[in-house]
């Protein structure tokens, strides 16, 4: 048998999502700074602009430095894209677990990981299911990052609504925020996953975290205003800027369902695709 | 126009009464993190350091080589049990994210203010800070009491000292907001 280190590809998987799981907590996607610099320009409160700068000053620094924006580095939530001639096996689960223990080493992660029920730190940021990977076909061999903090990550909801409530999309949206307050570190993004099953929907909610942030459906931009008028603002302290962008990921569903997931998001919307290089 | 921050430094006396909710300020000197362990440890086995003046930062932080790589601010509401005998003790502010509760505020009046420091911001928090000791190292890195000189960490007033509190106005703000929302929509809330 082979053992994992030893094939090649297998390496450059371990040494890929080492490198976008570094990349990911140390600087922002563009998109997702562009929206953050555009909302520090058009905030008007005084207390909110004070919260844009320091964000806006925290990140050049991380990027300076190379240190974590956020002492939360999250759980790894991963993306993998598998080309025709890539077979799925459990080696590539191996593969990108190594990924993620040398990462929690050599960044260093915060170890975060802990067994649900004991609370045991398992001190290297894996464990049953952990890393949360997720494998599509594609054209190129990929794997994507994403640290899911815990802060935002609950106060994420999910609801079964019934078929005929569609109207009450956005008002789910909108009470999830109500709810959260200041606690998700707003000003956030918010992935909504719309139809498919309990679980699909959330899994959608997550992925529309990836899509580009910079532009808005009419649907989504609805969803947005409604949001920003609840007027929570930069961590919870008031302002124009609750949430920065909405965007939302569909599926077709049961007739008698309507399942409606919202993941929320703090600003630091981290997330980092790197090339299995072969 | 931003208002210049008002320049304070540890240990805090009765300064900390003139200061509004919504003012910035910028801290200087010795701060204290203590999270959830902490708090339970000294309550029970008293505080490790002078409280006179003292001020708390709601914080586990990333500590490697004696240094604080990363600093950002915890959720204080988890404490909003603990403050109280704290503040008995002479200990006059708070730092950490998104407010505490009613009763922390009622016992901050008179006596000190919570100050907000940006969610996630923790390598801004970490270029203001040196490292000079810690306390119940046994805790971990995380819940340990660090030592920790501050240089001018930019902060905002949350709470002070009369009774003002911004995160209960945004929260006020927020509930009228929604109440509104669900009177225009069909079926109203979800």
């Amino acid at each position: 048998m082979k053992r994992p280190a030893q094939d090649p590809l297998l390496s450059a998987l371990t040494d890929a999502t080492f490198q976008a799981y570094r990349k990911a907590v140390t600087h922002l996607p563009p998109d997702v700074l562009r929206v953050i610099r555009k909302a520090a320009a058009a905030e008007t409160s005084p207390v909110a602009r004070g919260e844009f700068e320091h964000i806006l000053k925290n990140i050049e620094l991380a990027e300076m430095h190379g240190i974590p924006m956020c002492q939360d580095t999250g759980v790894p939530v991963i993306y993998l894209t598998l080309p025709p001639d890539v077979p799925l096996t459990q080696d590539l689960y191996d593969a990108v677990e190594g990924g993620v223990r040398r990462a929690t080493k050599e960044v260093p992660l915060r170890p975060n990981v802990v067994d649900p029920l004991t609370r045991h730190n398992t001190g290297d940021n894996t464990s049953v299911g952990m890393p949360a990977i997720h494998v599509k076909p594609g054209e190129r061999f990929t794997v994507t990052v994403l640290p899911k903090g815990a802060g935002a990550e609950n106060c994420s909801r999910i609801s079964m609504l019934l078929p005929s409530q569609v109207y009450g999309i956005e008002g789910f949206v909108v009470e999830t925020m109500l709810y959260a307050e200041g606690r998700p570190c707003p000003p956030v993004f918010l992935g909504v996953g719309i139809g498919g099953t309990f679980d699909s929907a959330a899994a959608l909610a997550k992925e529309a975290l990836l899509l580009p942030v910079d532009s808005m459906t009419g649907f989504e931009q609805q969803i947005c205003d409604s949001v920003n008028r609840l007027g929570i603002g930069p961590m919870g302290l008031g302002g124009d800027f609750t949430a920065l962008a909405v965007k939302v990921k569909a599926a077709g569903c049961h007739t008698a369902s309507l399942p409606v997931a919202v993941n929320v998001q703090c600003w630091a919307n981290r997330h980092a695709t790197a090339e299995v290089k072969r | 126009m931003r208002v210049k921050p008002v320049q304070i430094r540890t240990p805090l006396g009765d300064e900390v009464l003139a200061l509004k909710a919504g003012d910035h300020v910028e801290l200087s000197g010795i701060v204290y993190t203590a999270r959830d362990e902490a708090h339970l440890r000294m309550q029970e086995e008293g505080i490790p350091f002078d409280p006179k003046g003292a001020v708390i930062y709601h914080c586990g932080p990333v500590v490697l080589d004696k240094k604080i790589i990363a600093a950002g601010p915890t959720t204080s509401a988890r404490l909003n049990e603990l403050a109280g005998f704290l503040l008995e003790r002479g200990i006059r502010a708070f730092i950490g994210k998104g407010g505490m509760g009613v009763t922390v505020r009622k016992q901050l009046a008179g006596k000190g203010v919570y100050f907000a420091f940006t969610g996630g911001c923790a390598a801004l928090a970490s270029s203001h800070m040196e490292l000079k000791g810690v306390k119940f190292e046994d805790l971990g890195m995380a819940e340990a009491v660090w030592v920790i000189e501050l240089d001018r960490l930019p902060l905002v007033v949350g709470i002070d000292a009369h009774g003002n509190d911004i995160f209960d106005t945004a929260r006020n703000h927020a509930r009228a907001s929604f109440r509104e929302f669900a009177g225009r929509i069909p079926g109203g809330s979800s």
